[in-house]
């Protein structure tokens, strides 16, 4: 069998990134960063290689195969494996983990060469690589684990490296501390959804006695039907620990913030792969969402209000990635909602796509950064925000490769057809108009904001006059960034083809691993809708911003919407609201328990001791008068006394 | 033979007198001899009760004694004349370095 051949490379998908993280941890500063950068791109390209050969292996045995490596934990009747789990699934989320993360290695060489120069520490590029090939370990451990305590070591993994790489200019920022806080509430917010999974996975483990994926599905019905409170439970709490990781409501508000890294950074994890790891659970829990309708519209619902609500956030936002990062929680909750209405397989190509054009865009937006950064010259540092779009305009002629790569991504993401994002849109809109007219109105009205505000980003940086002097002066970025830019818009035209209605070539793929579903009736009611809409929206975004405007810049939505754009510029004061909610109570608390608690009890507790016995031993030092003969009396004393008592008794 | 409180009765004397120069003699080697002399006691009074009782374990007893005392008292002495080196006194109550 010579697909048995291809099939056991896939530990390789991890060991791969490791080896050039190993390579680039002990020579990789000796060979300077074209090394480093050529052999941590080459180590996720392998990868990616690696990947395509266990889709074709795939495609002649699509019920994929499980490729155990090592015992793990062995413990009375619990074993877990180290062990792959190569399936249509899985095979799916390698290929756009490598391919997308292949590409933005490629671009970083070009992006991070100048991002260390422009903030003044360029033995830092190495260690970029060296963090972004762990990332693409944890990420293949995550989807390619075979079992639940394998993946959360992935999803942990990320977990970590995103965290590294948020604050990679750890003492930049708001006060020289705000990337290093941004790093920090990315952290500890993915805890609080990571506590989720882990209470869903000790359910697991009571309830089945397992962690393996297929004989923990296999016995979900059987399980379900004893038992229904508590797949109810597993669910909810998993879905906790998605929207920690995939930046949903309640939890999405660490993804803005995890723009302060690098904009390589933001493309692969925050936009493209790391963020989906949730949807991929979701997915991959499939079997258990479908016996709990109930979790399944939670999810939904979730998804779909995280949609429309971040969707509003993003037209409000002046900061370039900013915007993107709203965008990103937006599609990532038309993901979520797909997933939860049952539509796995919708939700999983609107996850592709999405990587395509989201990887693209904030690609492109990297390249604008560094162009504007390139038009402030080396003296004006600090007065201009090179991400501010208040600051940029114009740049189409002076960009142009940018601009036509921002312009498919753009176009894409806002589902005008035939590009990528249409096609999966409109799948997750048609499944939403059967299942859930309601979500579907939320929905669209989501799509319709992405659609504007895609509008009003592209006029405000590519259009119009430039509203300073950094962007008059702005120019293209090498062909190192450019790139992987043209390969990714074209990817992001042409990604609709994956899942074209009536072929549903992903579905059939998907669907030996998910069991066959009903695929998403293509109506051209719906289409035509979402078309009308995302039409609707860009021309509306650039009838209003094309508008010139002299003196300071003031939206103008700003007139228009009053109150309402205020809130939208401040985010809805999310972030304040959960200062006073939870930040502050729990701050209290800590300091309640720091202050009276800590120093209070429990140090007095062992200072007392300490106190007492230094006392006790003031006391006794009395009698240590350092004459033999009062020690010699003491033991004769003693002597007479158990003699006495020895007589007496 | 003798009563046995005679022998019992020496050694409870020689006992006294070996505590009581224990107690007041300042003198090291003095304090030293007070302590063999309480030795010789407890070693009269073990062989006067092994031929009281005609048992052979109080006398096997005397003989460990003896010989450890002839081991502490080389040690002792050696001791002795090291302190006597760096202090140049044996006098007891000057030897209290270490007080607290």
């Amino acid at each position: 069998m010579e697909s048995g051949l291809s099939f056991n490379l896939v530990p390789w998908v991890v060991f791969l990134p490791l080896i050039g993280l190993g390579i680039n941890l002990l020579v990789g500063r000796k060979f300077g960063e074209r090394f480093a950068g050529i052999t941590a791109s080459l180590a996720v390209g392998l990868a990616f290689v690696v990947s395509v050969f266990l889709a074709v292996a795939l495609a002649g045995h699509p019920e994929g195969v499980t490729v155990p490596l090592v015992d793990w934990i062995t413990i009375g009747s619990l074993t877990v494996r180290w062990a792959f789990r190569v399936d249509t699934l899985s095979v799916v989320m390698m290929l756009v983990v490598s391919g997308v993360g292949t590409l933005i290695h490629v671009y970083s060489i070009g992006y991070m060469h100048n991002d260390v120069r422009h903030n003044g520490d360029e033995g830092r590029f190495t260690r970029f690589f060296i963090f972004m090939n762990l990332f693409i370990a944890a990420m293949m451990i995550l989807v390619s684990a075979d079992n639940f305590l394998m993946m959360f070591v992935g999803w942990e993994g990320v977990g970590l490296c995103s965290y590294l790489l948020i604050g990679f200019w750890f003492e930049k920022g708001k006060d020289g501390i705000g990337n290093a806080n941004a790093a920090k509430k990315a952290f500890i917010t993915n805890r609080i959804g990571d506590f989720g999974l882990l209470i869903a996975m000790f359910l697991i483990f009571v309830n089945f006695g397992t962690f393996q994926f297929d004989e923990v599905f296999s016995q979900a019905a059987a399980v379900a039907a004893a038992k229904p409170g508590v797949m109810l439970l597993i669910t909810l709490f998993m879905l906790l620990g998605v929207t920690g990781k995939s930046a949903q409501l309640p939890l999405y508000v660490w993804l803005p913030d995890a723009m302060a890294g690098p904009t390589p950074v933001s493309a692969l994890i925050h936009a493209a792969t790391m963020v989906t790891a949730g949807v991929y659970l979701v997915a991959r829990s499939s079997a258990f969402y479908a016996l709990v309708p109930v979790a399944q519209t939670v999810v939904m619902w979730v998804g779909a209000a995280t949609a429309l609500f971040a969707a509003t956030i993003a037209v409000g936002q002046y900061d370039i990635k900013k915007v993107l990062a709203y965008s990103t929680i937006s599609q990532l909750g038309f993901m979520v909602a797909a997933v939860g209405m049952g539509t796995t397989v919708a939700g999983m190509f609107h996850l592709v796509t999405h990587a395509f054009f989201k990887g693209l865009l904030f690609l492109s937006a990297g390249s604008v950064i560094q162009g504007v950064e390139r038009g402030m010259g080396h003296h004006s540092h600090g007065d201009v925000d090179p991400q501010d779009m208040r600051q940029m305009g114009g740049l189409r002629k002076r960009m142009p490769v940018t601009f036509w790569a921002y312009l498919a991504g753009a176009l894409a993401l806002s589902g005008i057809a035939p590009l990528a994002g249409f096609f999966s849109k409109d799948e997750i809109l048609a499944s939403a108009w059967h299942v859930h007219p309601a979500a579907f109105i939320v929905l669209a009205v989501a799509a319709f904001l992405t659609a504007f505000y895609m509008g009003r980003q592209l006029m405000m940086v590519f259009f119009g006059e430039p509203r300073s002097e950094a962007a008059q002066k702005a120019s293209e970025s090498s062909r190192v960034v450019t790139t992987p830019l043209i390969v990714l818009a074209v990817l992001s035209v042409l990604g609709g083809a994956l899942n074209l209605p009536g072929l549903h070539t992903l579905e059939h793929w998907l669907a030996h691993t998910l069991g066959e579903g009903n695929p998403a009736q293509f109506l051209w009611s719906v289409a035509g809708t979402s078309l009308a809409l995302a039409l609707l929206g860009i021309s509306l975004g650039w009838l209003i911003y094309s508008k010139k405007s002299d003196g300071p810049y003031v939206d103008p939505l700003k007139k228009a919407l009053g109150p309402l754009f205020t809130g939208m510029e401040n985010k809805w004061w999310v972030d304040e609201i959960y200062a006073v909610i939870v930040l502050n109570p729990y701050k209290a608390f800590a300091q309640f328990m720091a202050e009276p608690v800590d120093l209070g009890l429990i140090d007095r507790i062992g200072g007392g001791l300490a106190a007492g016995t230094r006392v006790l031993a003031e006391g006794l030092r009395k009698t240590e008068n350092g004459y033999i003969r009062s020690y010699g009396l003491w033991m004769l004393l003693g002597l007479v006394a158990i003699m006495t008592w020895l007589f007496l008794r | 033979m003798i009563p046995i409180v005679y022998p019992l009765s020496l050694a409870v004397v020689m006992f006294c007198v070996g505590i009581v120069g224990f107690l007041l003699r300042k003198n090291a080697i003095v304090i030293f001899m007070c302590l063999e002399l309480m030795f010789n006691a407890a070693n009269l009074a073990f062989i006067t009760f092994a031929n009281h009782f005609q048992l052979i374990d109080g006398q096997v007893i005397v003989i460990f004694i003896m010989t450890v005392a002839a081991a502490e008292v080389a040690v002792g002495l050696a001791l002795m004349v090291a302190i006597f080196r760096t202090k140049h006194t044996v006098d007891i109550d000057q030897l209290n370095s270490l007080k607290g």
